[in-house]
């Protein structure tokens, strides 16, 4: 991401506001988050960001990302929502299901970075956080009870993910990248709720994404991991290969040899 | 007395010194050549026997660092994502035994193996008794032995999983103790009585960890002593065969092949969950964090040998509180109790069960081939497949996201599957035993299929047929049969309930069955130019018999 | 088969066998027994799985010394356990396969029969043993005295009741404390862990709290216990969204609901809260309720809804409860509404 957001203090990369945003533009512009007072980019990147958009994005979203049929309203979400949604594959969206899938990435970082810009014009809303807030030196045990209690219950103590109702599910944490879980936390895509400033301070969620790439980074001292999803992998394990592999020497045992 | 034979080598004179006390010469010559079957499926029950045995070494490793204590510490041991954090005593001198203790990680991923192992062979070792029907006369009460072997096996490993304190089995707690409460008047006393006051309280890692190195332990000992003590007055029973009989065991003598085969098998046993400890993480505790009441992990989920109990919990239709004169009874927890308990009550009671209904009083040391005793096997089946949907029901949330499908239909199939799955599972296990037993007729009669087609002289084809060996006839027409019994009225001429439930169930049984080929029927089929089969006449071309 | 044939064989046919048992089979030689080479190389292979095991347990040892713990790397901690571990599976494996292949390529393969005798006793045995219990009851009088015999059942009855009562103070008597939370009237909602209080205005729709009582973190005893019933779930909806029940009218702030998190099921925290269809779901056994319907059960075992926690603001803007929650919170229980 070559987007460097102009450097003030870490986390006076932006004045906090809470609105109780969200009058118009219908439900997926809940958010109100600390706003970047910064987020929006240069007029030339804002009209190459509308050109992409309206090319790839209007069909749902409408021209002026109102929203349509196919797509909610845009007004409000700021760059971060479309950086994460983007940026991870998930839009554009394909076939409609339960909840949309990470995909092979469609678009450049520049492009990416020029919708985002385009759309964070539209109205403020979360921007693109900033590289000092996603070092991974924070504190990962208060970041691990953190996580424990505002995101395991979805996405397992670990991230290894779990399921929602009808279909969806909370997505596994590894391999995502610190800035998109970030974003995820401050835009709440798709079911996911929003975890915003007060909720979770900006140190608080670097602290969990810290605990994250603790546990993603170093493998597990017990040995080979079996999915880190519990109890059920470990029983299927007995069965099949501890069980399975006593019987085969039971088998060679009680056999006459030549 | 016996100055004749006065000891000379270090072994006669260590040998003499002890019978002189123990009378060892007795005992060796009672038990030292006594045969024992061979077989592989008859080594499960030692399975899990081997590894209760590397449950109590492992086990006592682990009480030396462990302290059962829920009082608050703050952890400042070796793994970085827990330091500074406020935790029990218990979770934090197992993380200590994790990471700080050399051997230690390895002997807690040992005892939880060989834990899981445990329940898991004696769950297989019941399996083979039942569908081998091992379980007849005499040996119905120590299939209650072993069925209470099992249910403490359950006990043992429950208490085991709660003690490290963490965010799991902390859950796991909550959930017993919402289930404890539940139960009609007494429910929340037992509840209080269970944790010390509210849950979680501060006594109950304790109070587990009692029964869990102790009761427990000594009970599955006590137990396994009678369990094995019955196998020794029963002697062990074999698979029918040539020279198999029910008044005779065939196998190898203990000594030495048994010691050998069996005492090397314990430390194959041993060694092949030392590997798997060595090399697979197995309940990760510093991944779910100290214990607190508020976080949950998603896919929280029991040890296997609880999951069927879970998933009961979980298949269990909503809104049913039901209340009588204000007095609620929750039945989203009564019923799956009261189903499983009737489950376990049918396991339990199965023998006697059989043994009424066949009336057979004899003693039965030769095994049924499953396929020879379809009805129950066809029962077996839908009670695997009931357990296994229950089973499956625990892990309703991660089939849902493996498989990208919904949650709440996999939670509606398996309540479905619940009900059809045993009743498809009984018939579809039947057919195959029924069909099984007619081709084993047929070979029995006709010999073997040899695929090979020959031309005869007026033109007609035909496939060579192979008999089979004296040997092999004798195992595919030696088996127990019964037919179905007919309600009699007694000594005052009245049939009585009993008799006629008696009387339906052995219809139930036995209506369909395929009897073994008789001696004249063998001889029809051997005749030349005779019709072929007696009760199916005109399914195959008329074969002839194989020229040497 | 004459001892079992004293027996009753209920239903079971007797269709006369085609042939007669024709006994074991024959014995079938192995090459160990026909040939001494093969017998001389069962020997040294079973000899070398000796050695092997020799070798594992010196590795074992290794794991253990070469490893020595220093705070805080876990690297240590992760070789030694891998190569005790491997270390201790070699040289037990050694062992086993050692014996085992000992057993089968050298030790005599040849099945043999052993007689069985039925469990009944001989009925001269049984003979015996009724006069004994003849003789010792004669001898006691326990037949006969029956004031002694009556009065034993009684004490064998009453002597275990002091082992029962003597548990009587495994936990405290019930009283109400399952109706009861920390919550009072005023009481703020504070963030958990940390015990910040929350402004109304800091929850902005879509967003989720996980709650837990002003000065639950402050308490010297019972803090678990008190979480344990007191945790709660803190969403703004629109408030269009919300359906309303007269009866709780004004429970709400401004589209800010807050229940209890303890599932009415068996008492797992529902805490999977969907920000758009307003589900809640529970992890353990997919109870599933609806935020904005009063938390009514739509999925799953649970029977009762979530309870709702009267919540409204103070004079600075913090939210605040309105009283404790009006019914029992978690898992159902006999005498809930008494």
């Amino acid at each position: 991401m070559n987007k460097k957001p102009m450097r003030r203090r870490p986390w006076a990369l932006g004045v906090v506001i809470f609105l109780g945003l969200i009058a118009s533009g219908g439900g997926y512009a809940f958010a109100t988050q600390s706003v970047q007072t910064n987020a929006v980019g240069s007029a030339e990147q804002i009209e190459e960001g509308r050109k992409l958009f309206l090319a790839n994005c209007a069909t749902c979203h409408g021209s002026n990302g109102e929203g349509a049929i196919g797509g909610p309203s845009l007004i409000g979400v700021g760059a971060a929502s479309v950086d994460f949604q983007v940026g991870t594959g998930r839009m554009p969206g394909q076939a409609s299901g339960p909840q949309l899938y990470k995909k092979p990435v469609q678009f450049t970082e520049e492009q990416i970075a020029a919708m985002a810009s385009y759309v964070a014009s539209l109205a403020p809303g979360p921007a693109i956080p900033s590289e000092e807030i996603l070092r991974t030196d924070g504190d990962p045990t208060h970041g691990g009870e953190l996580f424990r209690i505002n995101c395991a219950m979805c996405h397992n103590a670990v991230g290894a993910g779990g399921a929602l109702t009808e279909g969806k599910f909370a997505p596994a944490l590894g391999g995502v990248s610190e800035k998109h879980i970030y974003e995820a936390m401050i835009t709440g895509p798709q079911n996911m709720p929003v975890f915003n400033d007060a909720n979770l301070t900006p140190e608080d969620k670097k602290d969990i994404i810290t605990y994250l790439k603790y546990v993603e980074q170093n493998d597990s001292v017990g040995g080979l991991e079996l999915g880190s999803i519990g109890p059920v992998a470990e029983g299927l394990f007995t069965w099949i290969f501890g069980l399975g592999f006593i019987i085969a020497i039971t088998v060679w045992l009680g056999a006459k040899a030549n | 007395m016996s100055n004749a034979t006065e000891p000379k080598t270090a072994l006669g004179k260590t040998a003499n010194y002890l019978d002189e006390r123990l009378t060892l010469g007795s005992v060796l010559k009672n038990f030292g050549r006594k045969v024992f079957p061979d077989h592989w499926s008859f080594m499960l029950g030692e399975v899990a026997m081997y590894s209760f045995v590397i449950l109590i070494l492992s086990g006592t490793f682990l009480t030396f660092y462990f302290q059962p204590s829920m009082a608050h510490t703050i952890y400042e041991g070796s793994y970085a994502p827990l330091k500074g954090a406020e935790m029990t005593v218990a979770y934090s001198s197992s993380l200590d035994i994790s990471f700080d203790i050399r051997g230690g990680l390895l002997m807690r991923q040992v005892h939880h193996w060989a834990a899981l192992l445990f329940v898991a062979a004696a769950g297989l070792h019941m399996l083979r008794v039942f569908f081998t029907g091992a379980f007849r006369k005499p040996r119905e009460l120590n299939w209650l032995v072993g069925f209470f072997l099992f249910l403490a096996g359950m006990g043992a490993g429950f208490t085991g999983y709660s003690l490290p304190d963490d965010l799991l089995s902390g859950n796991g707690l909550r959930i017993i103790d919402g289930m404890i409460k539940g139960i009609p008047l007494v429910g929340p006393s037992i509840s209080s009585g269970f944790f010390g006051g509210e849950f979680p309280g501060t006594e109950v890692i304790a109070r587990l960890y009692s029964l869990h190195i102790m009761i427990i332990p000594a009970v599955i000992i006590a137990l396994l002593a009678v369990h094995l003590m019955m196998v020794v007055i029963h002697k062990h029973t074999h698979y029918p065969g040539p020279g198999r009989r029910d008044d005779n065991v065939v196998g190898y003598p203990l000594m030495p092949v048994y010691v050998a085969k069996a005492g090397g098998f314990f430390f194959l046993v041993f060694g092949v969950i030392a590997a798997i400890s060595a090399t697979f993480t197995i309940n990760p505790i510093w991944n779910y964090g100290p214990y607190d009441p508020s976080p949950v992990s998603a896919g929280t989920q029991p040890d296997w040998y609880i999951g069927w109990l879970d998933g009961a919990l979980r298949l269990a239709p909503g809104h049913m509180d039901v209340s009588i004169f204000g007095y609620v009874i929750p039945m989203g927890v009564m019923l799956p109790l009261i189903v499983s308990l009737l489950f376990l009550a049918v396991v339990a009671a199965y023998p006697f069960i059989e043994a009424w209904v066949t009336g057979d009083k004899r003693e039965h040391h030769l095994l049924d081939r499953p396929r020879n005793a379809p009805t129950r096997t066809a029962i077996g089946a839908a009670g695997v497949t009931f357990y296994a949907v229950l089973w499956a029901g625990a892990s309703t949330d991660l089939i849902a996201v493996f498989f990208q499908m919904s949650l709440n239909h996999v939670l509606t199939a398996m309540q479905v599957l619940l009900i059809i799955g045993p009743i498809l599972a009984y018939w579809v296990t039947k057919r195959t035993c029924l069909s099984l037993q007619r081709k084993d007729r047929e070979i029995a009669l006709h010999g073997r299929e040899t695929g090979r087609v020959v031309r005869l002289p007026h033109g007609e084809y035909i496939e060579i047929h192979e008999p089979v060996d004296k040997y092999e006839l004798w195992k595919l027409v030696d088996f127990k049969d019964y037919e179905p019994i007919m309600p009699r009225p007694n000594k005052d001429g009245k049939i009585t309930l009993g008799t006629k439930i008696r009387a339906s169930l052995s219809k139930f049984y036995f209506e369909d069955r395929i009897a073994p080929v008789s001696k004249a029927e063998y001889e029809l089929a051997h005749a030349d130019h005779a019709p072929e089969t007696i009760e199916e006449p005109k399914r195959k071309p008329k074969q002839i018999k194989a020229k040497k | 088969m004459s001892e079992l044939e004293q027996y009753s064989a209920g239903s079971r046919t007797n269709i006369e066998r085609p042939i007669k048992d024709p006994g074991m089979e024959p014995h079938r030689e192995r090459m160990t027994d026909k040939s001494e080479r093969h017998a001389r190389n069962a020997e040294r292979q079973v000899a070398l799985l000796f050695g092997i095991s020799v070798i594992g347990a010196i590795i074992a040892v290794w794991g253990f010394l070469a490893f020595p713990i220093v705070g805080g790397d876990l690297s240590a901690t992760r070789n030694g356990a891998f190569w005790m571990g491997i270390g201790m599976a070699l040289s037990l494996l050694g062992i086993g396969f050692g014996a085992v292949h000992w057993a089968k390529t050298l030790m005599p393969d040849a099945e043999v029969a052993e007689d069985r005798h039925i469990a009944r006793s001989s009925d001269e045995t049984r003979a015996k043993a009724v006069e004994i219990i003849k003789l010792a009851d004669g001898e006691s009088g326990f037949t006969r005295r029956k004031l002694i015999r009556r009065s034993l059942y009684g004490a064998l009855a009453f002597f275990p009741i002091p082992a029962v009562v003597i548990f009587g103070d495994l936990g405290p008597s019930v009283g109400d404390t399952l109706k009861h939370t920390m919550w009072r009237s005023g009481t703020r909602l504070t963030k958990d862990p940390t015990g910040i209080p929350i402004k109304a205005s800091e929850v902005t729709i879509g967003s989720v709290f996980h709650v837990i009582p002003e000065g639950l973190s402050e308490l010297e005893h019972h803090k678990l216990e008190e979480k344990a019933k007191a945790a709660v779930l803190l969403v703004r909806v629109n408030p269009a969204d919300l359906k309303e029940d007269p009866a709780k009218a004004g429970w709400s702030y401004d589209g800010i609901v807050a229940y209890s998190k303890i599932c009415t099921h068996v008492g797992c925290p529902v805490a999977l809260y969907e920000q758009h269809t307003h589900h809640l779901l529970c992890p353990c056994h997919q109870s599933t309720f609806d935020l904005a319907d009063h938390c009514k059960v739509v999925f799953g075992p649970a029977a009762r809804p979530l309870p709702q926690l009267p919540i409204t603001v103070d004079a600075e803007g913090y939210l605040v409860a309105q009283s404790d929650f009006l019914e029992p919170v978690g898992p159902s229980f006999w005498d809930m509404r008494k």
